[in-house]
């Protein structure tokens, strides 16, 4: 039984008179990769938000790293070694792709403000060691060809995979991914799951997804996490989730 | 205390006229997202038109059609020129754009106008009500009163034609929401032509109400900034909030000068209002009747 | 078919994230560089040219009041363009600038005058910082309103209390003599050369915080703060950082405008009107870019000067004489024109259409 690296208990949000979720519990194994289901509207989007410290829900704690808050700021989940993708694409439009990614190495730079103006010394070491790192990050993902590229210009496809470069490059130990495959066709698809994967094998980094495409999610995660109205409803391996009937009601539709 | 209710009432007063100014920014915020820059010009130019074609001999009636049809000339080069091209930018670059709209505005006043001041007559003198002098002794000018009344007239007229008639609803429709007024229908182009012109008229009023107080003079373009700390208070959407605004403003700011003023040798009315605002703005950004920014990611 | 990058090839990170990658880039900027420092002021003293051109007139009137806008539009650039927190108060930063660097010369004993400038934008910087605080609660165009409460306080306080002027009537002061190492600056070629090598350090400086952590930092503040704070930017520092580093150029800007361009100036010398045409030149000019600043500039003080001469010529050619204020008028029309211009066509400014006919130079003479 690996560790447990993240467990969320008793989560409720709510916005105004909108119940997001309500009392959700559930534990993420230490590189395991976690798939969060469900029909749209369930809470998946706010429940990563709440992980990672952007909602503040108004009941339940989060665990992680051995430290127990209601909510971890966003900042101080980045500096524990949280990152994540958004589900709108949240990139810095008017930055290149390379800057942009550049952006994700932010917290390993240590240099003045003063050296940086004066572009020499340690903050010039910098720069060209964090460059080299991004740039390992961009043969990864098969971008070089548009490294330069102004982000805003990029089809959605290859936006989806800068933003997953930009939370690669924090190094974090748990990534969130919100939806990385929404609109992409079968070809990038697979190349996003081969990353996914790769990932998860040569880093060991834990993974949280939301996924709406069954197969990918069958084929990728180790445990899944269903989601209805802001409830968990299942939870356990892939299978065990497939042949639940309380899953299968939710999905069709059936009133309950 | 006696002094003091004259200072307050007199900066209620004064505070109608700046709630006045901020009516049109509202009214243009709420029907296409706009922080308008320009409606101070636009006071401006009204007045001067009403103005110099009064000095030419046209009778006053005429004079005050003749600006606004300019007004309405305004708001349809506006649309044209200004917003349509703009559609899809972000709110800055709308706003920066009626900084330079102002701009153009003003130098067009100027040119056609010339740029001496002018006065401005109404009818109703700037002087204290005398039965109210002898009773209670405090001298409130007959002028500050009737911009009042003609204030409140306006806001009711405003209020009237938002909520009974089909134009104003479409209005609110648009300020809602523009796509779901598109899929009913509405046409955005002239909803924003007719709340240009609408906010025009409401400059048109303000500014001969200026103009008799203070005399129609380029000073007047910087009404625009004394809106703003009034629309942070009352908040960008709420015509209730730029009245309310504008009589707390007027009234803290006359009230400072009076109070606090001689302490630091005057002349506080230049910034009072704004870090009154900036104030506010940490506290309760949205305004007191504005509705709470939600950033959604 | 000259701008040609073929055979350049980078084979180290450095060489690829140089300032001018290209080397024809790199020529054209030498040869700038040695025009403005070398050429300009020897054509000034060479018996042939000086007589035709009035040097005097183009270093006091154009380039160097030039110079020192370039320098403040660098500053709200960096607020503005980069970091995207908008700022109306440039002038009063400005006029911290100046009223600090004549104070810190005339109550501190044998100051020398290049520390006072480097004192006072840090003092600009300080006050920069105070009215930059509510950047971290409010965004957009209320953060404006903020920056109007600094540009009417500060302009107020300086003509207030009599001690920022040494008590001259209406806030009135007279900037020092500029002297190092007891080398006087006083024509205009030597005042050029202080602010032309003051400048384009302080524009090397600000390209190089563009590319470099704090630079994007900035951008992805202004871009897209929430995700910003989520990737762990720290946002109170880079906001702050913003508005301090920004004061302390405009800061430094008002000294130089003080001391090498206009020699008394009042605090009405920095009002909103001031803060209007800066930002009207980065938005013309671009925002976001250093080069932009510099061209914006340009634009904004040649224009009316181009408006006085084409007056002056029609009056002469056709005889009729131009009413007084048809010049300021046009102007303020021609000004707001632009700025709609701009911003509905070409919103990264003229520093974009820089660019654009650049990458057509490097197909030339093919079409694509």
């Amino acid at each position: 039984m690996s560790a447990t690296v993240l467990a969320v208990d008793g989560i409720s949000l709510a916005f105004g008179g909108v119940k997001a979720l309500q009392d959700v519990s559930f534990d993420v194994h230490q590189s395991e990769i976690r798939a969060i289901i469900g029909p749209n509207g369930a809470g998946k989007s706010s429940m990563l938000n709440v992980i990672n410290g952007v909602y503040r829900p108004q009941a339940g704690t989060i665990s992680y790293k051995g430290r127990t808050r209601r909510r971890f700021e966003p900042h101080e989940a980045a500096r524990l070694g949280i990152a994540r993708t958004f589900q709108n694409i949240a990139l810095f439009r008017g930055m290149t792709v390379l800057d942009n990614i550049m952006t994700g190495r932010n917290l390993k730079m240590r240099s003045g403000v003063l050296a940086q103006a004066l572009y020499w010394g340690r903050a010039r070491r910098e720069e060209l060691e964090q460059r080299a790192q991004v740039e390992r990050i961009i043969d990864f993902l098969e971008i070089q060809h548009i490294r330069r590229t102004p982000v805003g210009r990029l089809p959605y496809g290859l936006q989806k995979r800068v933003e997953l470069g930009r939370a690669l490059a924090a190094e974090p130990e748990l990534l969130l991914l919100d939806e990385p495959m929404a609109g992409m066709n079968v070809e990038e698809k697979q190349d996003m799951c081969r990353f996914i994967l790769d990932v998860n094998d040569q880093f060991g980094t834990t993974i949280v997804l939301i996924e709406h495409d069954m197969s990918v999610v069958m084929d990728l995660s180790h445990r899944v996490v269903v989601l209805d109205y802001g409830r968990k409803i299942a939870d356990g391996t892939p299978d065990e989730v497939r042949s639940n009937k309380d899953v299968i009601d939710a999905y069709l539709g059936v009133a309950h | 205390m006696q002094f003091f209710l004259e200072v307050l009432i007199g900066g209620l007063l004064a505070g109608v006229m700046y709630s006045l100014v901020a009516l049109g920014f509202v009214l243009i915020y709420k029907a296409s997202g706009v922080f308008n820059f320009a409606q101070g010009s636009m006071v401006f130019f009204a007045a001067l038109t009403v103005v110099g074609f009064a000095e030419m001999g046209v009778p006053f009636w005429a004079a005050v059609a003749l600006a606004l049809a300019a007004m309405a000339a305004l708001a349809f080069f506006t649309e044209r020129v200004v917003l349509r091209p703009l559609v899809n930018q972000p709110q800055i670059a709308l706003f920066m754009a009626t900084i330079g709209l102002s701009f153009l505005v003003e130098g067009t006043a100027q040119l056609v106008w010339g740029a001496q001041v002018h006065a401005l007559d109404l009818g109703v003198a700037d002087e204290p009500i005398e039965w109210i002098l002898d009773k209670a002794g405090m001298s409130i000018s007959k002028f500050d009163l009737m911009a009042s009344g003609i204030a409140a007239a306006l806001v009711a007229v405003l209020a009237v034609f938002f909520n009974k008639t089909r134009t104003g609803r479409a209005l609110r429709a648009v300020a809602d929401d523009h796509q779901a007024a598109l899929a009913v229908g509405v046409s955005l182009q002239r909803i924003w032509v007719i709340v240009w012109m609408v906010a025009g008229f409401v400059a048109l009023v303000t500014g001969l109400l200026w103009g008799a107080r203070n005399g129609v003079q380029f000073s007047l373009t910087f009404l625009a900034l004394k809106a703003l700390p009034v629309l942070i208070l009352g908040g960008f959407e709420s015509i209730a909030g730029a009245i309310v605004g504008g009589l707390i403003v007027g009234a803290s700011e006359k009230l400072a000068e009076v109070y606090v003023g001689p302490y630091v040798g005057g002349g506080i009315e230049s910034w009072f209002p704004y870090v009154l605002a900036l104030l506010f703005l940490l506290v309760r950004p949205e305004g007191l009747f504005g509705e709470k920014i939600i950033d959604r990611v | 078919m000259f701008y040609r990058e073929a055979g350049q090839f980078k084979s180290t990170y450095a060489a690829d994230q140089q300032l001018f990658p290209i080397r024809q880039d790199r020529i054209a900027m030498a040869l700038l560089l040695a025009l403005a420092f070398v050429g300009v002021p020897l054509a000034s003293i060479t018996p042939g040219i000086e007589g035709v051109i009035d040097f005097n007139y183009w270093y006091n009137g154009v380039i160097i009041p030039f110079l020192i806008f370039s320098l403040a539009a660098l500053g709200l650039n960096i607020l503005t363009g980069y970091a995207g927190q908008l700022s109306l108060g440039t002038g009063a930063f400005m006029a911290v600038g100046a009223f600090a660097a004549y104070n810190l010369m005339l109550r501190v004993p044998r100051m020398p005058i290049l520390a006072a400038f480097v004192l006072a934008g840090v003092i600009a910087a300080a006050v920069g910082l105070v009215f930059g605080l509510p950047s971290l609660r409010i965004k957009g165009f209320y953060l404006a309103v903020a920056t109007l409460a600094a540009q009417f306080f500060v302009v107020w306080a300086l003509t207030k209390f009599g001690w920022f002027s040494n008590d001259s009537s209406s806030g009135v002061i007279a900037a020092q003599k500029i002297v190092i190492a007891g080398y006087a600056f006083d024509t205009p070629v030597k005042r050029y050369l202080l602010v032309l090598a003051i400048v384009a350090v302080m524009a090397l400086a600000a390209k190089n915080l563009a590319r470099s952590a704090i630079g994007r930092a900035w951008m992805a503040v202004r871009d897209m703060d929430v995700a910003a704070e989520v990737i762990g930017i720290p946002m109170m520092k880079a906001k702050l950082l913003a508005f301090a580093i920004s004061s302390f150029y405009c800061g430094v800007a008002g000294a130089l405008f003080a001391f090498a361009y206009l020699g008394n100036v009042e605090p009405q010398a920095f009002d909103l009107d001031l803060s209007f045409r800066i930002l009207f030149m980065i938005i013309i000019g671009g925002v976001g870019s250093v080069l932009g600043s510099f061209l914006g500039a340009a634009f904004i003080v040649v224009l009316p000067i181009l408006l006085d001469i084409a007056a002056t010529g029609f009056e002469r050619a056709a005889g009729i004489a131009v009413p007084a204020g048809l010049v300021s008028n046009l102007t303020l029309i021609l000004f707001g024109a632009l700025i709609v211009f701009f911003l509905a066509v070409e919103p990264l400014g003229l520093a974009r259409l820089w660019q654009v006919a650049k990458e057509k130079l490097r197909l030339w003479p093919f079409p694509h």
